[in-house]
């Protein structure tokens, strides 16, 4: 930092007693104003976000019942739970974390170890961070124009397809930050002892890292487990108990999405539910990896 | 590879006569995957433009520069649903960046180190809740406020005044592009938070302590010390935001109200691209000139977040070679 960019009040020693009194009262000001404006800015953010979390559980709680776990959906009034809801976004869940882990495992392995700073690396890289933030919903129309138009039907594995499609640039770029943090010195002693340069990554490096590996897994799991516009083109949502995925399936997302929009009050509540449950169970995965993280720091 | 061991005349190198070669096949293995990266983004561009192609031939250039989004007629533009993207995360970002930089400034240097990292902790968390849960609080918390104090309270204040009843006119029905706005602000608050956070923190902390021990006030110090320190990262971290605003559908399509329609006012209904894919989709057959023209949207809509993407990468970047060259 050059000293030209203080400002003059900074830089100036402070020759002229009467003026610098008024400019200290003015400063003093300025950064009174600034810091209230401050509080104001993190008061308003933490009351927003609070208001979410609390209207979440007002209006979820009420409609927590063991017939929501027991029950698939129904039609308005009839009792209907969604259970079908929930098994279906645990299967499509698991299943696009089947398919995007081992890929993204790979591609991370490829960018930590192999590619490096190679252009084909750099340009992996760079893609797998677009496909990270490319619009939801534009996955979706993708898996729907490859896996659902052809075949003629929504299915849960097109559904699993787009999710995992989400999944694996996050498991990705976990996997490479970890890999690079293991120490050479833990690779030279693996090619000292004459294990092949494959048998080295994955038993010594891998395994070394699989803690931070993890981490990007569950980050995985909980980021597509909340996901509804991929699902909408792709799963669809299903009503009725399934567990076959070549059939359109339901999913807690989609269902939220379906029961919302309702006019419903029984459809609404379990909407709200929902909206619980998918929250929570993100959250809690959030909060594990972040305390997980600590501990293993510390 | 027998070949040469059944030869004892040339005596070989042992490891050649290894019939296995695990290390020739995992190498063939990544960079297989990390390729089919490569495949699967050129897939997504190859799908959307085709899908798109036939709107982008039925209406030609003129897809991009109509307002008309007509099923009826089948007449379709790209327009509207563009002005609603751009306008709504516009309004969302003017929100958003002041909220998420006064709480940085906040957790950075204003509040005691415990509590800053308990909210610090919390913010993040937030970044992580699903966009349905956002749409749904906008739509069930914030849409009733908006029609019932909002909207008339600034009808009363500026419906009179010239250049601002514009902006205000339309009917109460609490849905429109600044309750998206708001949404969208909300949801990115804790992205932009974070990011910021992250760029004020990685400052060392030696060029704070000097510019304190110059007599500077807290603000000065963020002021003229850390924020041209930080400045790119800082607009890469907002540009980020931006990138999620744009593409988001759910919690968009929950408050906009669904109209094709580009206009002054803050209150009028609006549509995004995203929030008109989810929206008119399900009314769309396989093949149909609509379903063509949703995925040209799409292709746009792509273009534009790519796009975005690759300026807030520059940005931190240069940002983050900065730290690395003065620190």
């Amino acid at each position: 930092m050059t000293s030209s960019s203080l400002s003059p009040s900074l830089s100036q020693p402070a020759d002229r007693p009467q003026r610098s009194g008024v400019q200290a009262l003015r400063r003093k000001m300025v950064d009174k104003l600034a810091t209230g404006m401050s509080w104001l800015a993190m008061l308003i953010v933490v009351f927003v976000l609070g208001s979410i979390l609390w209207t979440l559980l007002k209006n979820g709680l009420p409609g927590l019942t063991l017939s929501l776990f027991t029950h698939s959906m129904g039609a308005p009034g009839g009792g209907g739970g969604l259970a079908n809801a929930i098994v279906g976004s645990l299967l499509q869940t698991g299943l696009s974390i089947l398919l995007g882990a081992p890929a993204g495992l790979l591609t991370g392995i490829f960018l930590a170890e192999y590619g490096a700073d190679s252009k084909l690396a750099r340009t992996v890289r760079f893609v797998s961070d677009m496909l990270l933030s490319a619009p939801s919903i534009l996955i979706g129309l993708f898996i729907y124009m490859l896996l659902v138009e052809p075949f003629g039907h929504f299915s849960g594995f097109s559904g699993a397809a787009a999710l995992s499609l989400m999944a694996m640039p996050i498991i990705v770029r976990t996997t490479e930050d970890m890999l690079r943090l293991v120490p050479v010195s833990m690779r030279e002693a693996g090619i000292a002892l004459g294990a092949a340069k494959w048998r080295v990554i994955l038993f010594i490096c891998v395994r070394a890292a699989r803690g931070g590996i993890m981490t990007g897994v569950l980050l995985a799991i909980a980021r597509v487990a909340g996901e509804t516009a991929p699902l909408l083109f792709t799963s669809l949502g299903n009503s009725e108990w399934s567990l076959d995925m070549r059939r359109p399936m339901a999913s807690l997302p989609v269902a939220i999405y379906q029961y919302a929009g309702s006019a419903y009050q029984d459809w609404m509540q379990q909407a709200w539910t929902g909206a619980l449950l998918v929250t929570m169970g993100v959250l809690i995965i959030n909060i594990v990896v972040r305390v997980g993280i600590r501990g293993g720091r510390s | 590879m027998n070949g040469i061991a059944e030869q004892p005349v040339q005596a070989a190198p042992p490891q050649i006569t290894r019939r296995w070669d695990g290390d020739a096949l995992f190498r063939t293995l990544v960079v297989l995957t990390g390729v089919s990266v490569l495949i699967a983004l050129g897939a997504i561009i190859t799908v959307m433009v085709t899908g798109g192609w036939k709107a982008f031939s039925t209406f030609g250039p003129s897809f991009f520069v109509t307002a008309i989004w007509n099923p009826v007629t089948q007449h379709f533009g790209a327009v509207a649903p563009v002005f609603g993207t751009l306008a709504s995360s516009f309004l969302g970002l003017v929100i958003a960046v002041p909220l998420a930089f006064g709480t940085a400034f906040w957790l950075t240097s204003l509040a005691p180190p415990a509590v800053s990292s308990v909210i610090g902790m919390a913010v993040q968390l937030l970044a992580a809740v699903p966009s349905i849960i956002f749409g749904m609080w906008g739509f069930f918390v914030l849409v009733p406020v908006m029609a019932h104090y909002v909207q008339p309270t600034a009808r009363h204040l500026f419906g009179h005044v010239p250049v601002l009843s514009a902006l205000v006119s339309g009917a109460p029905f609490g849905t429109g592009l600044l309750t998206a706005g708001l949404v969208l602000s909300v949801m990115v608050v804790p992205s932009i938070t974070a990011v910021m956070r992250d760029v004020f923190v990685s400052m060392p902390t030696v060029l704070r302590e000097s510019a304190y021990g110059l007599g500077a006030t807290r603000w000065e110090v963020m002021r003229q010390v850390v924020l041209p320190w930080s400045r790119q990262g800082v607009v890469g971290g907002i540009v980020l935001g931006m990138g999620r605003a744009m593409g988001e559908t759910m919690a968009v399509t929950f408050v906009i109200g669904d109209s094709n329609h580009i206009g002054w006012s803050l209150f009028a209904p609006a549509n995004t691209i995203a929030s008109l894919i989810a929206l008119e989709f399900p009314e769309s057959p396989a093949g149909s000139l609509k379903l063509s023209s949703l995925m040209a949207l799409g292709a746009i809509l792509m273009a534009i977040s790519f796009v975005t993407l690759w300026i807030s990468r520059i940005l931190l970047a240069r940002g983050e070679a900065q730290a690395g060259k003065r620190s």
